[in-house]
Order: structure tokens, then C-alpha cells, then sequence
């Protein structure tokens, strides 16, 4: 086995996980520049759309594209009941009362998920097969291209949305200043429930198309969320491109890193990453410098 | 007239019930520490619903020496801090005569010192090695040391001739207890580890350690770890195309792992307790008839698979209910009856304990299975 | 002043005598935990509630004092006191220079870091296990000793804890007090604002963090000569949230807040024990309804509670009047 192929594999398998955490990462982004917070429960609801699919497919037996939209449907309800009942009450919205609440929002849905579901690991079928695809020396399973693949239309609609819609272009002048936004007659607390709606969807998308994958239980959002979030922090919270190549970085180091440092060692990467980042360039590698006003 | 004096018997027998009830002796009160939530909670859980199985049963059928037991849980969430805690509370609290438990190395380790203080007998159900080796007075174990299930795997490669071999094991308490192992055997059976790498509790994609391992010169791959690790290792495995003879632990030994790893599962062989392939063993086989009771007992009350690690909860309880029924509710006592054990037939293998081995196991206590068209067959 | 002296008394005394009510039975056990807990809890308060900078990694300090603690006294067999002295200044010393990055950050962005921070910190304990003993933890810590006077047992090793723990509060309550306290609180307030008046903000964030660091670093020595075995799990993301929450539940910037906050906390899977699985549930609300509808913790929440009880009261029966 040469070195050529192995570093192929690396590379490639870095790749896919990269796509996971940038997929992740959006939903981080696209709540942090509509309202400056960030939701630490946001992998509690990849969580969700992986285990919602998985309760709709084999409990119920639906069929898979019904299961998909069910399971979308009712993760967005979960982070919408979520902004309502715990973020839109906030009397003192201070960046550590928003940090407690969403972290204390996040145990509470993994806590619920653990006693409606169990704590064990479940296994869905791939969308298409599971035969390995061989690309230049390495290989890829079928449900990493629906990954790429997705990946890719959820930048695009989102690049849409955000730029040529009215509702869009709202959330983003929510972002540079709500006082602002609401001067010119935008119900700022209306944008905040829609990015929590649209984060809530696409991070559960992102959990229906990886549990194929990686199997789905009630504890698997921890480990992703803050991956996705590196991910969110290298590309510079954007809602585009930067936090797909934040992502892809993040799984192509690790992979790297796995296979040619140290494999227990492994997760410290990603967060080494994260503290130089945050260190050196905090605006992330892909966006320009910001000023604070004071 | 005879309604009448039917109905002043039938009083006095309900007076005289309820007075014995009253007079019956207390219960004899058991304490367990399981890792019910948190990281090891796919063993806390079923080992917590296998002992309160035994128990009722044990109970319904006119408990000890005609007294109840009542067994007092305690959730660790696999912390140390929490389990002592939670052992000082059974001991100085709840006053139990003996512990069961806990479910994993760490756990164990952490309450040992609080037992051996206090003389209280603990059985664990954790696999290290160290819980009982040295041996401690009071402390005894009823899973399978992981050194005889490493003992097992490496007896079939050296028979096989595969002696460059690459470990992957998942750090957590159990698989690098079991690395220690692998580690420790591996020159007593001509065996040298070429790749020795791991792998997080949770990750989901192993496939840079397996390229790694691919591009070795191992002749074999021996993983260690507890679902769904290995049926990630083994999804992987098959997507690389890697080659290799592949061989897990005890840890998977459930039907939940070839869920997991579907087509991937094919071929892969394991040592594991004999619970897994009950209806598989001969009926000479010594353990069969507990064995073939757990399975549907368990099955019966929690409609799902009486496994592998629900036994070692099983085996404690027994064996506690022996050592009480010969020596009393006295906890040194019953300690000194744990230590006289002797060929008890249980779920986990035959426990034969003395005053050197407080583990009661031998390699027997395994058998080599293998995965054939997602079933398990025995190797021969 | 007198005032704080007297309260600080009495809260002393409280504490000296508490065993004697408690004799020797499983309380004691949990009341030197919630002795450890305090420490730790008014450490991060200095940092969390009076300088205002987020810290979600305060258990990787904790769990750096256990370790060093743990290793230089078993592996290396030094004396237990020069190890925690050891491990404190180290320990002390690192984060006073991690401290200058870090500290540069602000809300959100400062969480994640000291977050990762403290990820990474579990994930070498996890991995060295040459070291450590990596997931299985290092058992056969020794217990702490002064001259032949051993503390291996909850009653002397509660008097030991609460002695380090009284010295800190005493010495945080003295730095609230000071122009060290008020010019944290002006930081917290706006920090541009305080460096406009002079403070050198920079510097002080620097400082307090690395006291918290150090007070985090003996209370982990302690915890580890009283358990006689540590591992990684007690020392992750987990444990940093419950100190935390620790913080915010007794009220952020109240020192006698943190050790409400320390001793509920420590003393609520005692009573969660009923729920069994619900637990974790019931932890996850505390936390959501505390910062929604307490958001100054219990130390002030329940004072204004009553008076708007009691005001409450005396309206409906002046109106019935």
C-alpha cells in the first residue's frame, strides 16, 4: 500500500466528515448572524433529525421519503418550541445567560430523547447501497456523495435565500444591527424564530444523511455540535462558502492527523485548531477583519 | 350457622397472618452502583434490570432463609466521584450487607478503598484485571477477566500462524484495559503488534486508523471495544476492502453488534460468554440450564435479549444469594461464604473462588465464536 | 465591615460544628464533596461573576491538581503538601500566560475557547495513560498527612478541606472588598470604560484568571489525597457546566452565593435519586428556569421572592380589609 494511496484515503475520507461538520456548521452561522447567539443545543437537533428518521423508517415503517420530511418536520417544531419557550423569554439576554440557557436547552433534549428512544445505538440503511465507490486509489461509500451532494444545494438555497429574498435579506440586517432593522419596521423577534427554524431544519437534515453512516443515538449531538462549531469559527460564522471550507479543513486535518500522528490524540485536533483560530485570527481564515463598535 | 363460624375462622386466620407478617424478620438489604446513564449505561442498564429480575424471583419464591431481599440501586454515570459517593451512602446510610457492582474498571477502582475501610463485601461487574489482581479481602468479580478472552483470541492466531498482529481499541475503560492486555500477552504467543492505535468512544468514522493499519504488515486485526465502535471499526473495514481476518472482544458479543454492522459482521470472530450461544451448547454442558433460564426470563420481562453483560449482574446476585443462605446476613460472614464458593455454574462460566482468586474464572470461561450469516456459530 | 466579619463568623462557626451534628454517618461524606465543591465555586466566581469572563473549562484546572497531585505522589513518591504546592504554582503560572490569548476574547468567543481548552485537557488525561492510567484512572493516591497525623477518614478530611476552603473564601471576600473588587466589577461593567479610568483591565483579567486557576489547582490536590483515586471522567465538559451552574444557581458575584450554589448542587442527586432517569431531565430545567427567572441566583432571587410575597400578602388583606 503505497503512501500516495494512503494519504488518497485520508484526504478523501477527510472529505466526507468534512462535509458533515460544515453542514453542522451552517446551522451554528445562521442563527450566530441573525441574532448573535450561539446555540449550544444546535447538535442536540442533528440528534434529532437522525433518530426522528430512524423512529418514523423502522417504528412506524414509513416509507423513506415520508420518514425524511417527518423528521424535518418535527425537528423544526422542536427548535422552534425551543426559541419560544426558552430564548424569546430571556429578560437579560447577556452572552452567559444565552450560553447556560442553550446548553441547559440541550441536556434537556438529550435527557427527553434518552427516555422516549433509549440509550441505544440504532442503524439505518443507506439511501442507495453500500457498495464502496473507488476514486483514484481510495474509496467512498454511495451515502457520502448524497452528503456532498446535499451539502451543496443547502449552500446554494442558502445562498438564495439570504440574497434575493426579502425574508432573507431581513435576517441579515437583523444581524449587522436589530436596532436598526427594527427602525426600518422588521419584527425582529419574528427573524429570530425563523433563524432558529431554518438552523433547526438543516442541522437535522445534516443528521438524516449521516446516520446512515454513523449510526444514530441520543448522545451523538455533543461531539458533533462543537465540531460543526470549529467548523462555523475557522470559516468565520458565514453562511456560505467559508464555513464549508472551514469544514472540509477541520475533517481533512483530522483525518490526517488520525492516520499519521496520533489516533487517540485525534479530537484534540479539532480543538487545537479551534484555540488558534480563535487565538491568531478570530474572524476565521475566510472573512475580512471586523471593527467593534464600542 | 356453619357461614358463621366459617367467617370467624377465616378472621382469625387474617389476624394470625397479619401478625406473622408483622413478626417476620426485616429484609437483608443489598447495595448496586450501575452506570445506568452516561457513557457505560449499555452496561449499567441491563446488569440494574437483570438484579432486580433475580431478586423479585428470588423474593417471590420465598426470598433467603425466608427472608426478602431488597436491593438499593445507585446510578454512577460511569464518574468515579459519583460511585463513591454513592458507595459511602449504601454503606453508612442504607446500611446494606453487601454491594453489587459497578459496571466498569474505573468505577470499581474508585470504590474499592471506600469497602475495604468499611468490610463490606463488593462483587463487581467490571472486566480489568486490577480489580482483583492483587487480591483484595473484600473484593470479588463475576465478569471475565479481559486477560482470558485476550488469552483466547491469541491461542487462535497462534494456532493459525498469524503472528503480525494490529490492535485497534477504543480508549475508554474497558478497551484499555484490554490494550494493556493484548500488549502484555502478545510475547507469550510469538505474536508481535505491528500497529497499535485507537479510536474515541464516539467517533464515527475510523477509516484513517484502518488505511493505516491497511498499509502495514499486519496479518491480522484484533479490535477492543463495546458498541457501536466496532460496527463502525467493521462498516469501515469492508468499505476499504481491507483483507484481514478480523477478530473483536467480548464486549460485542450481543446480536446488537451484527445489527449494527449488517453485511459487514460476516467472518469476524469473537471469544464470548457462553449466553450468546445457548441453544448452540450441548446439554451436557454444566451451564446450560441457567444459562437457557436467564435468556427467557430476561426476554420475558424486558422483551429484549438477556446479553452478556446482564449475566455478570446475574451471577452476583447468585452468588450473594448463596453465600447468604450458608453463612447468614453478616457481612464478613458473607464474605467468608463468597470465598468458599466453589463450582457454581452461572451465567459468566464456573466460579470457583479462594482465598488467592477472588475472579473465579478460567479461560474456559470463554468459548470462540464466529458470525456466519449474521448468526453465531461455534468455532471449532 | 463589622458586619461581613461577624457574618464570615458565623458562617466559620457553622462549619466547625457541623460534624458534631452530623456524626460520622453519610452526610459528612457529602459535606466534604460540597467543601470541595465551595472551593471550586468561589474560585470561578472571582472570574465568572465579579470579572465577568466566561469560562467553561474551569474543571480542566481541578483536574490538573488531581493528576499532578496523583502522580508526583504515587509514581514519584513525593511529599503530598510539596506536591500541591507544586502543582498549584505550576498550574498557577500556565494559566497566568495562556491567560494574555485567551482572555483577549470576549462573550461567546472566550467560552469556546476556555471549552476547548478544557477538551483538550480531559483528552490527554484520557490518553496518556503511561502517565495517568488513561480511562481506568491512577488509584493508590496516598492521604495526606501532617506528621503522623493521617486524614484518612470523612471526619478529618472535612476539617481539612473546610480549612483550605474558609481560607478562600476569606480571601476572596477581602479581594470583593478591595480596590482589586471593585475594579474587577468596573472590568465586568465595560471594560473600555475601566481602561479609560486607568485599570490596567488587561492585566487583572490575567491575574484573577490565573487565582482561579490556582485556588481550582488545590482543591483538585485535596480531592485527590481524600478519594486516593482519580479519573478522567470527573474532569470534563460535564463537571465544568455543574460548577458553572454552581455559580449562577448561588448568584453570580456573591461569594455565600457560591456556596449555596456548591452545597444545592452537591446535594441535589441526593434527592434527584427518587427520579432515577428523570435526572437529567430535571438538571436541564433547573438550568433553563434559574437564568430565565433568576437570573440573579438564589441569593438574591429568594430575598425579592419573599418581599414580593410578603408585599404581595399585604395588599390582598388591605384590600379585603
Amino acid at each position: 500500500m503505497q503512501l500516495t494511496e494512503q494519504l488518497a484515503q485520508y484526504v478523501l475520507s477527510g472529505f466526507s466528515t468534512g462535509a458533515i461538520y460544515a453542514l453542522i456548521g451552517f446551522g451554528f452561522a445562521i442563527i450566530y448572524n441573525s441574532t448573535s447567539i450561539i446555540n449550544f443545543a444546535q447538535g442536540e437537533f442533528v440528534m434529532l433529525g437522525g433518530m426522528l428518521n430512524y423512529f418514523f423508517l423502522t417504528t412506524l415503517k414509513l416509507p423513506l421519503i415520508v420518514a425524511i420530511v417527518l423528521a424535518i418536520i418535527f425537528a423544526t417544531a422542536s427548535g422552534v418550541l425551543f426559541e419560544r419557550l426558552a430564548i424569546r423569554p430571556l429578560k437579560a439576554p447577556t452572552p452567559l445567560s444565552l450560553v447556560i440557557i442553550t446548553i441547559g436547552g440541550s441536556i434537556l433534549i438529550r435527557g427527553l430523547a434518552m427516555l422516549i428512544w433509549g440509550k441505544d445505538t440504532h442503524s439505518i440503511p443507506s439511501f442507495s447501497g453500500s457498495e464502496p465507490i473507488n476514486l483514484a486509489g481510495a474509496t467512498i461509500l454511495p451515502q457520502h456523495l448524497w452528503i456532498f451532494g446535499i451539502t451543496l444545494l443547502v449552500i446554494g438555497i442558502n445562498k438564495l435565500f439570504f440574497n434575493y429574498t426579502i425574508t432573507g435579506k431581513a435576517m441579515r440586517a437583523c444581524a449587522c444591527s436589530r436596532k436598526a432593522a427594527s427602525l426600518v419596521g422588521i419584527d425582529v423577534k419574528r427573524m429570530v424564530l425563523f433563524s432558529f427554524a431554518i438552523s433547526s431544519a438543516m442541522g437535522s437534515m445534516a443528521g438524516i444523511i449521516i446516520a446512515p453512516l454513523t449510526m444514530t443515538a441520543y448522545d451523538v449531538g455533543i461531539m458533533l455540535g462543537l465540531k460543526g462549531f470549529c467548523a462555523a469559527i475557522i470559516g468565520g460564522m458565514s453562511s456560505g462558502f467559508g464555513t464549508v471550507l472551514g469544514g472540509l479543513l477541520l475533517g481533512i486535518l483530522e483525518s490526517l492527523g488520525a492516520g499519521l500522528i496520533s489516533s487517540g490524540y485525534k479530537d484534540a485536533i479539532a480543538f487545537i485548531i479551534l484555540l488558534l483560530i480563535l487565538f491568531v485570527r478570530p474572524q476565521g481564515l475566510f472573512k475580512k477583519t471586523e471593527t467593534e463598535r464600542v | 350457622m356453619h357461614s358463621r363460624s366459617i367467617s370467624v375462622l377465616l378472621s382469625v386466620m387474617l389476624v394470625l397472618t397479619m401478625a406473622g407478617a408483622a413478626l417476620a424478620a426485616p429484609p437483608i438489604k443489598i447495595g448496586a452502583l450501575f452506570a445506568v446513564t452516561g457513557p457505560a449505561s449499555f452496561l449499567g442498564e441491563p446488569e440494574r434490570n437483570t438484579a432486580q429480575m433475580v431478586i423479585d424471583e428470588i423474593n417471590k419464591s420465598g426470598g433467603v432463609k425466608g427472608r426478602t431481599l431488597q436491593l438499593i440501586t445507585y446510578d454512577t454515570q460511569g464518574d468515579a466521584t459519583k460511585a463513591v459517593q454513592a458507595a459511602t451512602r449504601l454503606i453508612k446510610e442504607d446500611k446494606v450487607v453487601a454491594i453489587i457492582g459497578p459496571s466498569t474498571t474505573g468505577d470499581s477502582m474508585a470504590v474499592i478503598p471506600v469497602v475495604e475501610k468499611a468490610q463490606i463485601p463488593l462483587i463487581s461487574c467490571a472486566a480489568g484485571l486490577k480489580i482483583t489482581e492483587p487480591v483484595k479481602k473484600w473484593v470479588f468479580k463475576t465478569a471475565q477477566n479481559d486477560s482470558l478472552a485476550v488469552a483466547k483470541i491469541f491461542e487462535h492466531l497462534k494456532k493459525h500462524k498469524l503472528t503480525k498482529v494490529a490492535i485497534l481499541t477504543v480508549s475508554d475503560s474497558f478497551g484499555s484495559s484490554g490494550r494493556e492486555q493484548l500488549k502484555a500477552q502478545a510475547a507469550n504467543y510469538g505474536i508481535q503488534l505491528v500497529v497499535d492505535d485507537t479510536y474515541g468512544p464516539k467517533d464515527t468514522d475510523m477509516t484513517a486508523q484502518l488505511t493505516k493499519i491497511r498499509g502495514s504488515q499486519a496479518q491480522a486485526l484484533v479490535c477492543w471495544g463495546t458498541n457501536p465502535g466496532p460496527a463502525v471499526v467493521a462498516r469501515n473495514a469492508k468499505q476499504l476492502g481491507l483483507k484481514l481476518p478480523i477478530f473483536m472482544s467480548h464486549g460485542v458479543s450481543s446480536k446488537k453488534f451484527i445489527d449494527l454492522a449488517g453485511d459487514a459482521s460476516e467472518s469476524i470472530i469473537l471469544p464470548s460468554g457462553r449466553v450468546l450461544v445457548a441453544d448452540l451448547l450441548p446439554n451436557s454442558d454444566k451451564q446450560k440450564k441457567s444459562l437457557m433460564a436467564f435468556v427467557k426470563d430476561y426476554q420475558k420481562h424486558y422483551k429484549a435479549e438477556g446479553d452478556h453483560f446482564g449475566g455478570h449482574a446475574w451471577d452476583a446476585v447468585m452468588l450473594l444469594k448463596g453465600a447468604i443462605e450458608r453463612g447468614g446476613d453478616n457481612a464478613a460472614a458473607i464474605r467468608d461464604q463468597l470465598e468458599k464458593t466453589h463450582g457454581f455454574a452461572g451465567i459468566g462460566g464456573i466460579f470457583s473462588f479462594s482465598p488467592q482468586d477472588h475472579s473465579g474464572l478460567t479461560k474456559d470461561a470463554f468459548v470462540l465464536v464466529e458470525i456466519k450469516h449474521k448468526d453465531w456459530v461455534l468455532v471449532k | 465591615m463589622k458586619r461581613e466579619i461577624v457574618k464570615f463568623l458565623l458562617f466559620a462557626i457553622s462549619v466547625m460544628v457541623a460534624p458534631l451534628i452530623f456524626k460520622g454517618g453519610y452526610l459528612l461524606n457529602v459535606l466534604v464533596f460540597v467543601g470541595i465543591h465551595t472551593m471550586l465555586a468561589v474560585g470561578l466566581n472571582l472570574l465568572l461573576g465579579f470579572a465577568g469572563q466566561i469560562s467553561l473549562g474551569q474543571a480542566a484546572f481541578f483536574g490538573l491538581g488531581a493528576y499532578l497531585s496523583g502522580i508526583l505522589t504515587t509514581t514519584y513518591s513525593v511529599n503530598p503538601w510539596l506536591a500541591m504546592a507544586l502543582a498549584a504554582l505550576t498550574v498557577g503560572i500556565l494559566a497566568f500566560f495562556i491567560g494574555f490569548p485567551i482572555l483577549k476574547l470576549k462573550g461567546h468567543y472566550l467560552a469556546m475557547a476556555t471549552l476547548g481548552l478544557g477538551i483538550i485537557t480531559y483528552i490527554v488525561f484520557n490518553e496518556a495513560v503511561d502517565l495517568t492510567g488513561g480511562p481506568s484512572g491512577l488509584s493508590g493516591i496516598p492521604n495526606i498527612s501532617l506528621g503522623t497525623f493521617v486524614f484518612d477518614s470523612d471526619g478529618k478530611n472535612y476539617y481539612l478541606i473546610w480549612f483550605f476552603t474558609l481560607v478562600t473564601i476569606l480571601l476572596s471576600l477581602n479581594l470583593a472588598h478591595s480596590r482589586v473588587g471593585r475594579a474587577l466589577r468596573a472590568i465586568h461593567d465595560s471594560e473600555v470604560a475601566a481602561r479609560v479610568m486607568g485599570i490596567n483591565a488587561r492585566l487583572l483579567k490575567v491575574q484573577i484568571f490565573a487565582l482561579s486557576a490556582f485556588i481550582s489547582t488545590i482543591a483538585g490536590s485535596l480531592y485527590a489525597h481524600t478519594m486516593t483515586f482519580v479519573s478522567p471522567a470527573s474532569f470534563g465538559f460535564n463537571f465544568s457546566i455543574e460548577l458553572v451552574t454552581m455559580v449562577i444557581i448561588g448568584g453570580l458575584g456573591s461569594i455565600y452565593g457560591s456556596f449555596l450554589g456548591a452545597a444545592i448542587l452537591t446535594l441535589l442527586p441526593e434527592v434527584l435519586r427518587a427520579f432515577q432517569d428523570f435526572d437529567i431531565i430535571v438538571y436541564g430545567l433547573i438550568l433553563i428556569l434559574i437564568t430565565m427567572f433568576m437570573p440573579g441566583g438564589l441569593i438574591r432571587g429568594v430575598p425579592t421572592g419573599l418581599t414580593f410575597l410578603l408585599s404581595w400578602l399585604k395588599r390582598s388583606r388591605s384590600a379585603n380589609a
